[in-house]
């Protein structure tokens, strides 16, 4: 009997992951590098140059200060990781624990935390990071916890889903058996059990996150000017759109492009990890 | 079922309490004096007006009383009054809220005719090229930003062919752009949900007798599969619905639509807090209204749902 691929390799068999992990890759390396691949510096205004079409001088063209728009959408890329980073982990670190203590404890604790949790997803997914900005005040620093905040909801579903059906397992019983501290049996036996949802649920909470900073950027109530994030590069460009529309076209696509290829990646890496967590 | 539907009406109460509650707290954990941030960036008024407005908003009183008085007034439909404007924030929000349930709903049914047909089509001939375009444009609208999308669509359909107005909401020319952008990528995910939801139920054997009855695949597909597939799509229709009023808070900002999430944005930037509060308690309570709404459909489109 032939042994069975390793999951790397099953993961890397799927045409999906392979599309959306070289995007990713790219865009890892644009933010790494892009000091050293950008031709400008992407915050130097020069008034002469404004508005110049895409050329072999500027290959995306430059924005109505005369920035090369290349450049800005390179630096972009770090502020893209960045947001999808911090945002994730936020709800990671929040989300997970609060999830493990509610599905392993239930009674009180789980029926608070989950009318609490009803209570935010009372609120559309924006509007609550919405409310949350208008609290802390508009900047992309707040806009990343806003948006990790109103993912903790779905997180703590998901983990508390998962450890229900977990503690039900006979290891469970067995280490509780050998009078493993409640602590220990939560976090080294049934956590690492819940792991791959986990893993699949960060990749695809990333390009929801890199989506909602984006519009909340372009609304003004994330990144701020000169910021060269993707979003806010499309504030100013809505008033160009009928001279230089490729103000508007290529951060677009950069956007697009990105959350594609995280969407791509995410759902080949949950049809490889755990195949009953599926959509449609 | 009577007993259902008050049932899920006593929820909404602790729901809609959790709401007031976490919205009062916005304004009480901001930190700093809530006065000094509204008027950040400005030259700060003098004390007797800070005096003033302090007493008119009720902040001099204690944490608990402020709390109390907010429920009070809530409940009663009275939001304040904005600081900006001085009118009254019930009378701000309704003028703007009837837009942006225009707008959602009419995303609603763009992304209901165009997901249904897209979906059913895509089971139909199901592993062909009309599945395969179905499935990457589903893969599409999830990728898509609506912003970028309504910007685009500004420049094709305004800008160079000149058919519809580009921003504004005077007439329901204004409203094409926004309901059919907000609504094109809404459909993708709905078409995906058909998709599966119609090739569980063609497969099943009450489909298979329809057809050895001789009614005609147009009747089977439309009368007997379609009706039991819709349910699965009605429960993502209501999370759709929450996506639509949330995603109609930035299309209003591309289409200068005059919403409530415009008026939000404004409110954020201009640090006008009763308003923020008014609106998002306003959305909240429709967005668990909807949700009723849906729970609701099931038993209407199912009769073997039943609720104790």
């Amino acid at each position: 009997m032939r042994p069975r691929p390793s999951l790397l390799k099953q993961l890397l068999r799927r045409r999906p992951a392979q599309i959306g992990g070289a995007v990713i890759m790219l865009l890892v390396l644009c933010a790494a590098f892009a000091a050293l691949l950008a031709p400008y510096d992407p915050y130097k205004v020069k008034t002469a140059d404004r508005l110049l079409r895409p050329s072999s001088h500027h290959w995306l063209g430059t924005d109505d200060l005369g920035r090369d728009q290349f450049s800005r959408i390179l630096y972009g890329a770090r502020t893209t990781l960045q947001v999808g980073l911090i945002s994730v982990g936020i709800a990671m670190i929040i989300g997970v624990p609060v999830g493990v203590l509610s599905g392993y404890y239930g009674g009180w604790a789980d029926l608070l935390i989950m009318r609490w949790i009803d209570i935010m997803l009372a609120f559309p997914y924006i509007l609550l990071a919405l409310a949350i900005v208008a609290t802390i005040g508009p900047n992309l620093r707040n806009a990343m916890i806003a948006i990790g905040i109103s993912s903790v909801p779905g997180w703590v579903r998901l983990v508390r889903g998962n450890v229900l059906s977990a503690v039900r397992n006979d290891y469970v019983s067995a280490a509780q058996a050998l009078g493993a501290t409640d602590w220990r049996v939560m976090f080294v036996h049934v956590l690492p059990n819940t792991l791959s949802s986990v893993v699949v649920l960060a990749t695809l909470q990333f390009p929801t996150a890199v989506l909602a900073a984006a519009a909340l950027s372009f609304v003004g109530l994330g990144a701020q000017p000169p910021s060269p994030e993707w979003g806010a590069l499309l504030i100013g460009a809505r008033d160009w759109i009928w001279t230089a529309p490729w103000l508007v076209n290529f951060p677009g696509v950069a956007i697009f492009v990105t959350i594609l290829g995280f969407n791509l990646f995410g759902n080949a890496l949950r049809d490889t990890l755990d195949p009953t967590l599926g959509q449609p | 079922m009577a007993v259902y539907v008050v049932r899920r009406l006593l929820f909404l109460v602790p729901v809609v309490l959790g709401v007031l509650t976490l919205v009062f707290l916005m304004r009480a954990l901001v930190p700093g004096d809530p006065i000094e941030i509204m008027y950040l960036g400005q030259l700060p008024p003098d004390k007797a007006t800070v005096d003033s407005i302090r007493h008119e908003l009720g902040l001099d009183a204690p944490l608990p009383v402020q709390f109390i008085r907010y429920l009070g007034s809530a409940l009663r439909g009275e939001l304040g009054r904005s600081v900006r404007t001085r009118r009254l924030v019930r009378e701000e929000i309704s003028n703007r809220y009837k837009n942006t349930l225009l707008l959602a709903f009419a995303s609603l049914g763009v992304a209901v005719a165009v997901g249904l047909s897209m979906g059913i089509l895509a089971a139909i001939h199901r592993d062909t090229p009309i599945d395969t375009a179905t499935m990457v444009l589903a893969m599409w609208g999830l990728s898509m930003p609506a912003f970028w999308f309504g910007l685009i669509m500004i420049s094709v359909f305004s800008v160079r062919l000149r058919w519809l107005p580009v921003m504004g909401s005077d007439s329901l020319k204004h409203l094409v752009l926004p309901a059919v952008t907000l609504g094109l990528i809404a459909s993708t995910v709905l078409a995906r949900i058909t998709r599966s939801s119609m090739l569980d139920v063609l497969n099943a054997q009450y489909v298979r007798t329809a057809h050895a009855k001789g009614l005609t695949h147009r009747t089977v597909i439309l009368r007997h599969a379609l009706k039991n597939a819709l349910i699965p799509v009605v429960t993502i229709l209501g999370l759709q619905m929450g996506g639509l009023l949330g995603g109609a808070f930035i299309i209003e900002i591309v289409f200068s639509w005059h919403g409530v999430g415009e008026l939000a944005v404004q409110a954020i930037q201009q640090r006008d807090f009763p308003i923020i509060q008014g609106v998002v308690v306003v959305v909240a309570v429709t967005y668990v209204l909807i949700n009723l709404a849906v729970d609701l459909t099931y038993s209407a489109l199912d009769p073997r749902i039943v609720y104790k």
